[in-house]
């Protein structure tokens, strides 16, 4: 199951969206956000679902893989639906079932904010499947950097989120061992009732712990000998690179606002 | 004649909090180009060295010169260029997220301007021949590989001191084979001077000079000819003998008659398979 999903995956390939600046990318979407609550009509979420489905063809991702990658979040949207549906209380009345009555605004406004959940979903899926982790956080550094005036750390953030990631296979793999060397000693994990099973975490999260803190303290030496001061007065060896279409990609994210809001006022 | 590159003079030195003295009036120095192995048992203040050679720790009594420059919390950054180090743990000294990410860290944090980054990632990468895995990620290397992209690391930096802490320990015997190899093709063709500490006299027996530690004191320097002339004495120490000397002591006491001490598998070989024409 784990394999399948595909919340903050990478998806490596050489579309449009996969070459755009990570900085763009994550403007993009932040502001995407926010432009579709504009959206209140069924014209304008007909638009922004063709926008998102433009994007998505211009990734090289299918939709399919898209929905089936997202199938727990689906099931979120199916219960929003539902639960929506027999919220509203307005308008002619469609369906009685004695005990629930579906009103015509019910279906309308369930059908508006399960698109809206969805265009949100499958755009930021969008970001992390076609972005590797790394280029998010020097987009994100690189975003936050004028922050640093107000004293936000926004090197240090970067750089703790590189090393986090840089870390995850090998705790990973830590667990694995320390569960099997557990395991080896009679430990069960994986029956008996519930305040069992969490018990029999605790003797495998301590020494995964205790060896996290060893690797911290090695690695803060091995980081201070190779000359880490700091951020100050440090070059950069990935570059980001701003092209022309990432400028067009903003641009049509400005046209995009631009309809919604005037279906907004117009409709 | 070489100039002495690093030089200790009488060093004492206790932890922080520590009840008792970790290295105790140590005193020696490595001249520029030369191998050296600091050998010795856990405890026996060898690891100590290396952290107060790279200014982690201070000495309580005592002086260390960096290629001439006097070791002081002013100057430790500065003497810190000129030293590069690799430590036991091959997954606790990879910083970046990919080979050229972590080969690029240090010269990052010295400021080399982009483009010639790039140049001295390549070329690191091109000497420890792990050019093919420029964007790989470090847990699909194996620890040999990890070790030599974290030698490669020390190498973009170009320092002139390579300080090597128990850097094959924790390799299998391939990995440990390869670092090695490596080490010694970098000190002839680039002169570098090599700084190894360890407690497997194997390594050890490949450098031109070994200095043997004990109880946080210089126990015995010289040629590991010469040291392993100690032969028992070595055993007591805590130190285990490569296992052609073993083997090479064990003949003798059967009443073979072999020349002296053999540093290689191969010099006890070519002995034993020539010993019957001499006769």
């Amino acid at each position: 199951m784990m394999e399948k999903m595909i919340f903050g995956r990478y998806i490596p390939a050489d579309s449009l969206v996969h070459r755009m600046d990570p900085r763009a990318k994550l403007v993009f979407v932040f502001a995407f956000i926010a432009i579709i609550f504009l959206a209140d009509n069924v014209w304008a979420y007909a638009l922004a679902a063709i926008f998102t489905l433009a994007s998505i063809w211009l990734s090289g991702i299918t939709v399919r893989f898209l929905i089936s990658g997202l199938k727990p979040v689906m099931i979120l949207i199916a219960f929003t639906f539902v639960l929506q549906l027999f919220f509203a209380r307005e308008g002619q009345v469609i369906l009685d079932l004695g005990l629930f009555t579906i009103y015509e605004e019910g279906v309308r406004q369930a059908l508006m904010i399960s698109t809206q959940f969805l265009l949100l979903v499958f755009m930021t899926s969008l970001l992390t499947l076609t972005t590797t982790p790394i280029s998010i956080t020097d987009g994100l550094e690189s975003l936050l950097n004028p922050l640093k005036k107000i004293r936000f750390p926004a090197h240090e953030l970067a750089l703790m989120m590189s090393i986090a990631l840089r870390f995850i296979p090998t705790l990973m793999d830590e667990t694995d061992k320390i569960m099997k060397a557990q395991m080896a000693r009679g430990s069960d994990m994986s029956s008996g009732p519930v305040k069992d099973r969490i018990k029999a975490v605790v003797p495998l999260m301590i020494p995964l712990f205790v060896n996290a803190f060893k690797r911290a303290e090695d690695l803060a030496t091995a980081m201070e000998v190779r000359g880490y001061r700091g951020g100050e007065g440090r070059t950069k060896y990935r570059l980001l690179q701003w092209h022309l279409r990432d400028t067009l990609a903003l641009f049509s994210l400005v046209l995009l606002a631009g309809l919604l809001g005037s279906l907004r006022i117009w409709l | 004649m070489a100039r002495e590159i690093i030089s200790l003079n009488s060093i004492t030195f206790r932890y922080p909090g520590g009840d008792h003295d970790v290295l105790k009036n140590v005193s020696f120095s490595v001249q520029e180009g030369e191998w050296v192995a600091i050998v010795g048992h856990n405890g026996s203040g060898k690891s100590t060295l290396a952290k107060l050679m790279n200014g982690l720790y201070f000495p309580d009594k005592g002086s260390i010169q960096i290629v001439g420059i006097s070791l002081e919390k002013d100057t430790v950054w500065e003497t810190r260029k000129h030293i590069g180090m690799v430590f036991q743990n091959p997954d606790n000294q990879f910083v970046g997220t990919t080979v050229q990410d972590d080969v690029a860290f240090g010269l990052e944090n010295h400021g080399v301007p982009h483009e010639e980054m790039v140049k001295r990632v390549n070329r690191a990468l091109k000497q420890v021949k792990m050019d093919d895995f420029l964007n790989q990620e470090p847990h699909h290397l194996s620890g040999g590989q990890k070790q030599r992209v974290a030698m490669a690391s020390v190498l973009a930096l170009r320092p002139d001191i390579i300080i090597l802490d128990e850097a094959t320990s924790m390799l299998d015997p391939t990995g440990r084979q390869e670092v090695i190899g490596l080490v010694r093709s970098l000190k002839e063709e680039q002169e570098m001077t090599v700084l190894s500490i360890t407690h497997d006299l194997e390594e050890a027996a490949k450098a031109d000079r070994m200095i043997v530690m004990n109880q946080g004191e210089v126990y015995r320097t010289g040629t590991p000819r010469e040291i392993f002339e100690l032969g028992d004495e070595l055993v007591q120490l805590g130190l285990d003998l490569p296992f052609y000397l073993k083997m090479g002591n064990a003949l003798k006491a059967q009443g073979v008659q072999l020349s002296g001490q053999h540093l290689t598998e191969e010099e006890l070989v070519n002995e034993l398979w020539t010993s019957h024409c001499k006769k």
